[in-house]
């Protein structure tokens, strides 16, 4: 296991294995897990706000037993007043266990971990790399469908700009047998490097299609992601297309009963909340599922076993 | 200085014509006290023509440096005017304070103390990436 969570690629996929063991584990006994990490502390070094990541690795490590300091924005914290993160990081592994850190500037989680001498989690950098994103993205494929192979998945609507898009495109690529059906707009489709890194270079099948509704009967997976106004070049364009890739019960009458949705929220209205209720909405248990992963990641790290 | 006889130095030979003066500044040669001869234009057998820099010292050159520039120029170490080694460069792995990010949003633009660290992902294109934000460099020579 390595010392640090940066990118996903750190982790092979027998150490992603092996934490979505742990977290099922987690999930089937809580209570053997909630003294785990009794008297150790978890900064959450939040220099970029997002309530929902740090909500999630704090109920992660209460859960597990330990506690939780930090900040939620660079106006809080020492960054206002010009400090590098790197002092920043300095000052807080001289009392922290293990830091999980979001920072608007890419690469700035190997910049800490340069200089920590505890474990640093990358929760975000920019528009860069989320790797829990990815492993809470994993974990609920894991539970939705009882494996990581065998199975169809779509990625529909931003395909161009969403980094967990490329990011779990990548981690399943390393799975076998799956096959990648990419729905977007002809502006937002996936970029040309991930195409070729991820699918082609491993002989990998994918289709390319502007329609959610012809494809949606042959998925098992479909992960949806929000098309922004702000990526088109004129109103006219948006307007046109956002309502093709907004799901709602009326396009899911031709998909399958088991299929599983999942968004790595949050949406604004590309599902319908009408949605919400259909059991194959598995976006709130995807949620879920990202503070059972995060446990299972802070104890990895701290080299905990149970 | 007899440029065709040193005595204690380095001989960059096989530099591809004209660029011998951006080696000269890559390798901050004019911050030497030593003689240093820049021949340009030499005729070459193999290159039609070439650059060589003759340096009257023995400098410890970054030979990554001097192999991300141009990894076909030839290293020639002389002592006591004779050549005693002669070193073939390769493509460095590893690029550290060479060349520095040009992506806005990477940590290094904004905290530039930090070591701008480069690693060779597709040695057939020269591209090197960013270690911090992934953002690929073709070759600038
Ligand atoms: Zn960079």
């Amino acid at each position: 296991m390595p010392r640090n969570l940066i990118d996903i690629v750190d982790l092979s996929v027998e150490e992603i294995n092996e934490l979505i063991a742990t977290a099922e584990d987690i999930i089937a006994n809580p209570a053997k897990y909630q003294d785990a990490c009794a008297h150790k502390q978890l900064a959450t070094l939040f220099f970029e706000p997002s309530t929902r990541t740090r909500l999630s690795f704090e109920s992660a490590m209460l859960g597990l037993g330990g506690s939780v300091l930090g900040f939620s924005s660079a106006s809080s914290s020492s960054t206002a007043k010009g400090e590098t993160v790197g002092d920043t990081i300095h000052t807080v592994s001289c009392y922290a266990d293990i830091i999980a850190m979001r920072h608007p500037k890419e690469g700035a989680p190997l910049a800490a971990a340069q200089v920590a001498d505890v474990p640093i989690i990358n929760a975000g950098d920019g528009g860069h790399n989320h790797p829990t994103q990815t492993l809470t993205d994993l974990l609920t494929i894991h539970r939705e469908k009882g494996r990581l192979d065998n199975f169809t998945i779509g990625f529909c609507g931003d395909l161009k700009f969403g980094r967990t898009v490329h990011s779990l495109v990548n981690a399943l690529s390393r799975y076998s047998n799956i096959n990648f059906v990419l729905i977007s707009p002809l502006e937002l489709k996936l970029p040309r490097y991930v195409k070729e890194e991820a699918l082609k270079k491993k002989g990998i099948p994918y289709t390319q299609t502007t329609d959610l509704e012809s494809v949606i009967p042959q998925l098992d997976i479909l992960y949806m992601t929000r098309v922004q106004k702000e990526r088109f070049f004129n109103e006219e364009d948006y307007l046109r297309l956002k309502d093709s890739y907004v799901l709602t019960p009326e396009k899911l009458v031709n998909a399958k009963s088991d299929l599983s949705i999942l968004h790595p929220l949050p949406r604004v209205n590309e599902i319908s909340v009408a949605v919400d209720k259909d059991p194959r909405a598995a976006y709130w248990r995807q949620v879920k599922n990202g503070k059972f992963i995060r446990m299972a990641l802070i104890m990895k790290l701290l080299g905990i076993e149970v | 200085m007899n440029i065709d006889s040193i005595q204690n130095g380095v001989v960059l030979d096989h530099i591809q014509a004209g660029k011998s003066m951006d080696i000269y500044k890559y390798l901050h040669l004019d911050e030497l006290d030593c003689q240093v001869a820049i021949i340009k234009n030499a005729r070459s057998e193999h290159m039609g023509r070439k650059d060589i820099i003759k340096i009257d010292y023995p400098l410890d050159l970054d030979l990554d440096v001097l192999g991300y520039i141009d990894s076909n120029i030839t290293v020639n170490i002389i002592r006591d005017g004779k050549r005693v080694e002669k070193k073939h460069l390769e493509l460095p792995h590893k690029l550290v304070n060479v060349i520095h990010c040009k992506n806005p949003r990477c940590i290094t633009v904004s905290e530039s103390q930090l070591d701008a660290i480069f690693l060779l992902s597709d040695p057939a294109k020269h591209t090197y990436r960013c270690a911090y934000c992934e953002t690929a460099i073709d070759k600038k020579f």
